[in-house]
């Protein structure tokens, strides 16, 4: 680089560059794509490899596979049988598919809201707190720290053990109870108690953490005003903390909604057996890996069905955007 | 935080693997390094010999590694590379058969997948054989098979069957069950208030037992012209067995090690457990000589039965050299009967994979190890049949775990089933 020198000391010097009198004439093609100053040039410097990153590691990926949801494609990434929307109407026409669509509709209903509510409780417990506020913090946060599989894991063959030995068991031994084969039984379906407790413990800190950096940013002056107005308890928060929050919680609600429709790792390590994965409780990726992209390398409906949840995730995610007025445009 | 970024980016690649794929595929082809080939501009290992890559799953037991790489450099024919791959094995193998890095000898769980043969990914291997062919077991040689060509070389046997305590037997007055009836009401007589009878999985034997049921009743997954084999009221009879043992509580549920796991017996949680054979050296270290084993019971019209795995030896169609990889293969899994019974005994705990090495192997010659050994010749069953696909396999556990958990009527959902099956048979065998 022959320049490198004289662009240290422009990047040294911002100010006497420019005041340096202008060259005459066009600026040449190489020096116009630099930019200002190289800005350009830094600027795909710093971007670039990300940008190239993103691109071969995501874009493709998600057109190739769009592409291959269009195409008979067993064993094959390079299809030649186009089958037009057949993938599609098959995996639609799938009633195992779509049970679980609709499964995780029903669970993004519960688990969205559940995690919402006690994620903002958290924050505004954590807050609130005037002793130990480092540690409150840190006890709520630390989960986010721990493997979606040790967690299930240990919330398998520790606490929700079916033997008479497993932490629950053991308590309700106490209470004179029989065991409880948690993970066994579905008449009453216990299991759904062990997947939901897993998946709070280990996002509530997560969402707790991002409401409690969108509660330091509310101004004081707005609850003092509220204050001078004889606002109280419930009606400050209605009127001022949960409005302030508006975007933070746009940005909780996608995320928790994405969370849901893509749920694999806690469900996979709990519910899968040596033989497969049971019926109930399959998220739609599971399903997609046991039929389709796991050893059976189907990628054709493997696609189509991904497109599919992708598609449902964004409807899903406009409706509630529409019934909540959550990520309107702030007025 | 930088676990959560993580966990999506698994998800991400589980919903984008088509695409993940390919690219994994482009990368290994452009750093063939670790491939086990030689660079790809040469064919040859040098000295004029051709070289092969040949690939291996991670074995868990200590010395395999060692053992398999002292059989590839004494082949004197040609430069063996072997390659052991930690890790999903099954998936990335699959996947490297797409490109032109993959293995040119490879073993694949209960040989190739019917993709793969239609595929064309694999090649013939039938006439490497000759005369051995009857000497191999014959419940894996069919598994092997399709259209009348073998498309693998079986390297060692594994199989399940129904192990128990003599001691608690003989306490309860119980004899080793015969029959399906007999081992309802073991289960019940063995049950007590800290031990149960029967332990069949954490499912209750719906991801396990649904093939040898079907063989108790003398049905099977698919019939010999490879059309849908259980459409028939006896497979809803035998299921609802396992029903009945769900709700019976004579069951064990939710042990903290599953059914492939020989703690639940050991530790005294159940009677008898349905396992793998790999489990008898722990159960000899656990129970001494207090243990004994029995095929699957039949019912009427059945017949008892095992369920037979093993690795086969594949040749990819795209090795650099057909021929001389064939020549490996033969050379090393039917050639070399003292390396297949080193590399069955000596590490493991399994069965050599021809019926003329049983009488020459130590550990099958006393006790429960040597009825083990008989009972896969005589009532072996693949697990599963070649053309039941991965598609086929996730609607059967669907079935049975509707039938056994919440007693949904097995007939219905047997048509399910068949519903399922029928539309991938005919997409394989068109």
């Amino acid at each position: 680089m022959p320049d490198g020198g004289r662009r240290r000391a422009e990047a040294g010097h911002g100010l006497s560059a420019v005041t340096t009198p202008e060259r005459p004439g066009r600026p040449s093609l190489a020096r116009r794509l630099r930019g200002p100053q190289d800005r350009t040039l830094w600027f795909w410097v710093f971007v670039g490899p990300f940008v190239l990153g993103l691109l071969v590691f995501v874009y493709v990926p998600i057109a190739w596979s769009i592409y291959l949801s269009f195409f008979d494609a067993y064993n094959t990434v390079t299809p030649s049988r186009f089958v037009g929307l057949g993938n599609y109407v098959d995996m639609l026409r799938d009633p195992a598919f779509r049970s679980s669509l609709l499964t995780f509709i029903v669970f993004a209903a519960f688990i969205v809201p559940t995690t919402f509510v006690l994620s903002l409780g958290a924050a505004l417990l954590v807050a609130r707190t005037r002793v130990m506020r480092a540690f409150f913090r840190s006890v709520f946060f630390m989960p986010v720290a721990c493997s979606y599989v040790v967690a299930a894991l240990i919330w398998k063959m520790s606490i929700f053990s079916g033997v008479r030995f497993g932490l629950v068991n053991t308590v309700l031994g106490w209470l004179g109870r029989d065991s409880i084969p948690f993970l066994s039984v579905t008449h009453p379906p216990w299991y759904w108690l062990v997947l939901v407790t897993v998946r709070l413990w280990l996002q509530v800190g997560f969402y707790m953490i991002l409401f409690l950096a969108a509660l330091q940013r509310i101004s004081p002056t707005l609850y003092e005003a509220a204050a001078i107005d004889g606002a109280q308890g419930f009606q400050v928060f209605r009127h001022i903390t949960l409005p302030q929050l508006r975007p933070a919680s746009t940005a909780v609600i996608l995320l928790l909604l994405i969370n849901a429709f893509q749920a694999f790792d806690e469900f996979f390590n709990i519910l899968s057996t040596f033989g497969g994965y049971p019926p109930y409780a399959r998220p739609p990726l599971v399903y997609l890996y046991y039929t389709a992209l796991g050893s059976g390398q189907d990628f054709g409906h493997g696609s189509a069905g991904a497109v599919i949840l992708t598609l449902l995730i964004a409807i899903v995610a406009l409706v509630q955007g529409r019934l909540t007025g959550i990520g309107r445009a702030a007025d | 935080m930088s676990d959560l970024a993580s966990t999506r980016i698994d998800r991400r690649r589980v919903l984008l693997g088509i695409g993940g794929t390919a690219l994994a595929s482009a990368t290994l082809a452009a750093c063939g390094g670790n491939t086990g080939r030689q660079s790809s501009s040469t064919t040859t290992g040098g000295e004029g010999k051709p070289a092969i890559a040949q690939w291996y799953h991670q074995y868990g037991e200590a010395g395999t590694q060692q053992a398999v790489e002292r059989y590839a450099k004494a082949y004197p024919a040609a430069k063996v590379t072997v390659t052991w791959k930690p890790g999903d094995y099954d998936q990335s193998t699959a996947a490297s058969l797409l490109t032109n890095s993959g293995p040119d000898v490879f073993e694949y769980g209960n040989g190739p997948t019917i993709d793969m043969i239609k595929g064309n990914q694999v090649v013939d291997l039938t006439d490497l054989f000759g005369d051995a062919r009857s000497d191999f077991n014959d419940a894996i040689l069919k598994r092997f098979t399709y259209q009348d060509k073998i498309w693998a070389i079986p390297q060692v046997i594994d199989m399940q069957l129904l192990v128990y305590r003599k001691s608690m037997l003989d306490k309860a007055g119980v004899q080793p069950p015969e029959t399906i009836d007999d081992l309802v009401s073991a289960a019940k007589e063995l049950t007590g208030s800290k031990v149960k009878g029967l332990f069949l999985g954490n499912d209750g034997g719906a991801g396990l037992m649904g093939g040898p049921m079907l063989w108790s009743a003398g049905l099977d997954y698919l019939t010999d012209d490879n059309t849908f084999g259980f459409d028939d009221p006896k497979a809803a009879q035998a299921f609802t067995v396992l029903r009945t043992l769900f709700t019976s509580k004579d069951l064990l549920l939710g042990a903290p090690a599953d059914w492939f796991d020989p703690s639940a017996l050991t530790q005294g949680l159940t009677a008898m457990q349905f396992t793998g054979l790999w489990t008898f050296p722990d159960i000899t270290k656990g129970l001494s000589d207090d243990f004994g084993c029995v095929p699957w019971p039949a019912m009427d019209g059945g017949a008892k039965s095992v369920p037979v795995g093993a690795y086969g030896s594949c040749v990819s169609a795209r090795a650099k050299d057909v021929n001389a990889s064939k020549a490996f293969a033969k050379w090393l899994w039917i050639d070399q009967t003292d390396d297949q019974l080193d590399f069955a005994t000596a590490y493991g705990f399994h069965i050599p994979s021809r019926k003329s090495l049983l009488s020459k192997a130590k550990t099958l010659q006393s006790g429960p190890a040597k009825d083990a050994a008989q009972y896969a010749v005589d009532n072996g069953h693949a697990q599963t049949p070649l053309l039941w696909t991965p598609k086929c396999q996730t609607a059967f556990t669907d079935m049975m775990t509707k039938i056994v958990k919440d007693g949904a009527d097995p007939e219905k959902q047997i048509a399910a089933c068949q519903t399922v099956a029928d539309a991938e048979l005919k997409r394989v065998t068109a």
